[in-house]
């Protein structure tokens, strides 16, 4: 187990290296010189020419490409051409703002999800069964801005019930320690801001835990469904077992891969997808970061902020495969 | 103990389909004393399993439905609650199913399979279930128990999991153990073990066995009486010794020519013309009558009652009920 993550860290750099290499073509194809965005339409040519050789945009491509992986090798992720600060560090609390929500979605998705195809699967054909899965085929295909509009509306705005945007009180903010405000609010000793900060997160995590919960209530259903027509669950019924246990216990374990692998999936996705949830919500998040880079063409934000990404992104796909061999003991990785 | 641990009167199991009710077991009655070897024999589909099913209350409801009395030790079990039938499941009446390779839980180690069913019956705590997990182990044959019950299904033949099949059915001591064809998905050697073990927990624990099977050969080994099924009825009953050498009802005797016998160099293995009809066509008359090669008239019109020998024997068969049966055996056995 102990050699086969090892090797699958090590197989991340040539990924992440591919990776690079992509965004770094793609962004160069987009149409525009950040050297006039900076300067804006009135410039003269001369400037232009002069910011584009100041930023090191006139060398290259190969030598810029080689500059930059010099620069990953130390941990520097390039400067901000509209801010002039280290990437590095301008992208922590965007990055944290990101976990903090997808985190708080995928828990509601999970919690909810599972459990309503778990029940459809028990009852099958039964009401719940049916309404479980109408809703969520419509979770599915609502589009989610549109979600998130109508909880404004009527939860924040008729009801007057939770805050429309932001992650604390204004004129209140909470002292970034981690970044996930939970955890520092907590740290700090602040249960004000606590409940400030919870209240926040409702709205948004909900909008964006919609697709999640809906697929994976979906998959769990099919998965048990599955299981539950094997043997070995009517040998745990012949037993005389409570069918409480044989549905969460002797049939859940066994369906919960494919379950698993769709969350990974779509943790990943929410890490790097957020960008119109995080809009509406004015959430300060990694896509809405990530957004306004790629107006301002500020090619070391965007080159550096889908790297961090794709990293995510496999190591959740990587943490998901070793949890296969801890969930089935057929499963082993030498 | 007095009197038969089961009695199974008028058992009738039909399934809903959309062609309307289709019973699968259509009257049966059948009894077993305590610390009897009693078989069950008929082709696939004769409703062997379903009854089986019907007496541990497993019949998959709501399409299924139980009709007729099942006496459990005086008490009628038929229909009960599913909270009483789960302390009679594992605990009084065990069962063992045919599929070894897929009646265990893929995810659980045998030891916690095995100490589950004295968790739920027993209120022994860990120490103890492990223990006695052990000993039945070592009971059923299997050596290195200990490290055995660390282990997974998957990394145990098929003969090794009837063998805990058989261990699990019997750790809470059953007064009575069905056994829904236990051999038949093993090879032969393991088969001819496998009979031996049951046989030999028979005798030392005094409980009863219902053994299911469409091997005559099972049947001569293991049991003392005798039930010959044919699409879901009881079409002959009594000692095996008395059937096997003076078989009355013609299907018997088609079933007892079907089996090889070593000592004749016969080119063609004799087998019954014709399949067991589909649950549900026909209940007119006998059921075997379109492949019987006596058939009378009547046989087609009416159904034949079961008719009783004086040595106990009972059939179901018009060619009896007028006193010709004599000529049959004669024609056919020699």
């Amino acid at each position: 187990m102990f050699s086969y993550t090892v090797r699958r860290l090590g197989s991340l750099i040539p990924v992440l290296l591919g990776m690079a290499f992509i965004v770094f073509m793609m962004i160069r194809a987009i149409p525009g010189n950040p050297a006039q965005v900076i300067l804006g339409q009135q410039a003269t040519k001369e400037a232009v020419a002069a910011m584009t050789k100041e930023l090191g945009l006139d060398k290259p491509w190969f030598i810029q490409f080689w500059d930059y992986l010099l620069g990953l090798l130390t941990g520097d992720l390039g400067v901000s051409l509209k801010t002039k600060s280290p990437v590095s560090e301008e992208i922590v609390p965007y990055l944290m703002a990101t976990i903090e929500l997808a985190l708080i979605a995928m828990l509601i998705a999970v919690v909810i999800g599972v459990n309503a195809g778990i029940i459809s699967a028990w009852f099958q054909n039964s009401w719940f069964d049916y309404a479980a899965m109408v809703i969520a085929l419509i979770g599915l295909s609502m589009p989610i801005f549109w979600l998130g509009l109508m909880e404004q509306y009527i939860i924040s705005i008729q009801w007057d019930l939770l805050p429309t945007t932001g992650r604390d009180n204004i004129r209140d903010p909470v002292e970034a320690i981690t970044g996930l405000y939970l955890l520092d609010t907590l740290i700090s000793g602040r249960v004000d801001q606590f409940s400030e900060v919870v209240k926040h997160l409702i709205l948004p995590g909900l909008a964006l835990a919609t697709i999640p919960m809906a697929i994976i209530a979906r998959m769990t259903r099919s998965s048990m469904l599955e299981v539950m027509r094997s043997d070995f669950i009517r040998t745990a019924r012949a037993k005389g077992m409570r069918m409480f246990w044989v549905v969460y216990k002797h049939s859940l374990k066994n369906a919960l891969i494919p379950v698993v692998t769709v969350i990974g999936l779509q943790t990943g996705l929410l890490l790097g997808g957020a960008i119109l949830t995080e809009n509406i919500f004015g959430w300060p998040g990694i896509g809405t970061y990530i957004y306004d880079a790629i107006l301002s063409r500020d090619y070391p934000v965007i080159q550096s902020g889908i790297l961090i990404i794709a990293f995510l992104f496999v190591m959740i796909n990587l943490v998901v495969d070793l949890l296969y061999a801890a969930i089935d003991p057929r499963i082993k990785y030498k | 103990m007095k009197g038969p641990i089961i009695e199974v009167n008028g058992l009738r199991t039909s399934f809903r389909t959309d062609d309307g009710e289709i019973p699968v077991v259509n009257s049966i009655d059948f009894h077993i004393n305590p610390g009897e070897v009693l078989g069950i024999v008929g082709e696939s589909g004769c409703g062997k399993s379903v009854t089986s099913l019907s007496i541990m209350g497993l019949v998959p409801s709501p399409a299924g439905k139980v009709e007729g009395e099942i006496l459990f030790k005086g008490v009628n079990i038929a229909n009960a609650s599913e909270a009483k039938m789960r302390k009679i499941r594992g605990n009084e009446i065990a069962m063992i199913f045919q599929e070894p390779m897929t009646s265990l839980n893929p995810v659980f180690t045998i030891g916690e399979q095995l100490v589950e069913t004295l968790r739920i019956h027993r209120k022994w705590n860990k120490k103890q279930a492990r223990q006695r997990a052990v000993e039945m182990l070592k009971l059923v044959g299997l050596g290195r128990a200990e490290e055995l019950i660390n282990e997974y299904p998957h990394q145990l033949s098929g003969g090794m999991r009837q063998r805990v099949m058989i261990a699990m059915a019997m750790i809470c001591e059953p007064k009575l153990l069905i056994a829904d064809e236990p051999t038949t998905a093993l090879d032969v050697t393991i088969q001819a073990q496998i009979l031996e073990l049951m046989k030999n927990l028979n005798k030392e624990t005094d409980t009863a066995i219902m053994m299911i099977t469409h091997d005559l050969g099972v049947v001569a080994q293991m049991c003392e009486r005798v039930i010959v099924m044919y699409a879901g009825k009881v079409i002959e009953e009594g000692q095996v010794q008395t059937i096997f050498r003076n078989p009355k009802h013609p299907y018997t005797v088609g079933l007892l020519q079907s089996i090889p016998d070593m000592r004749l160099k016969k080119e063609r293995l004799y087998s019954i013309p014709g399949n067991v009809p589909r649950p549900g066509t026909s209940n007119q008359g006998c059921q075997f009558a379109p492949r019987c090669s006596h058939a009378l008239e009547k046989c087609l019109s009416e159904t034949p009652s079961l008719l009783e020998f004086d040595n106990g024997q009972q059939v179901r068969c018009w060619m009896y009920e007028d006193g010709k049966g004599a000529a049959l055996h004669d024609s056919t056995i020699s």
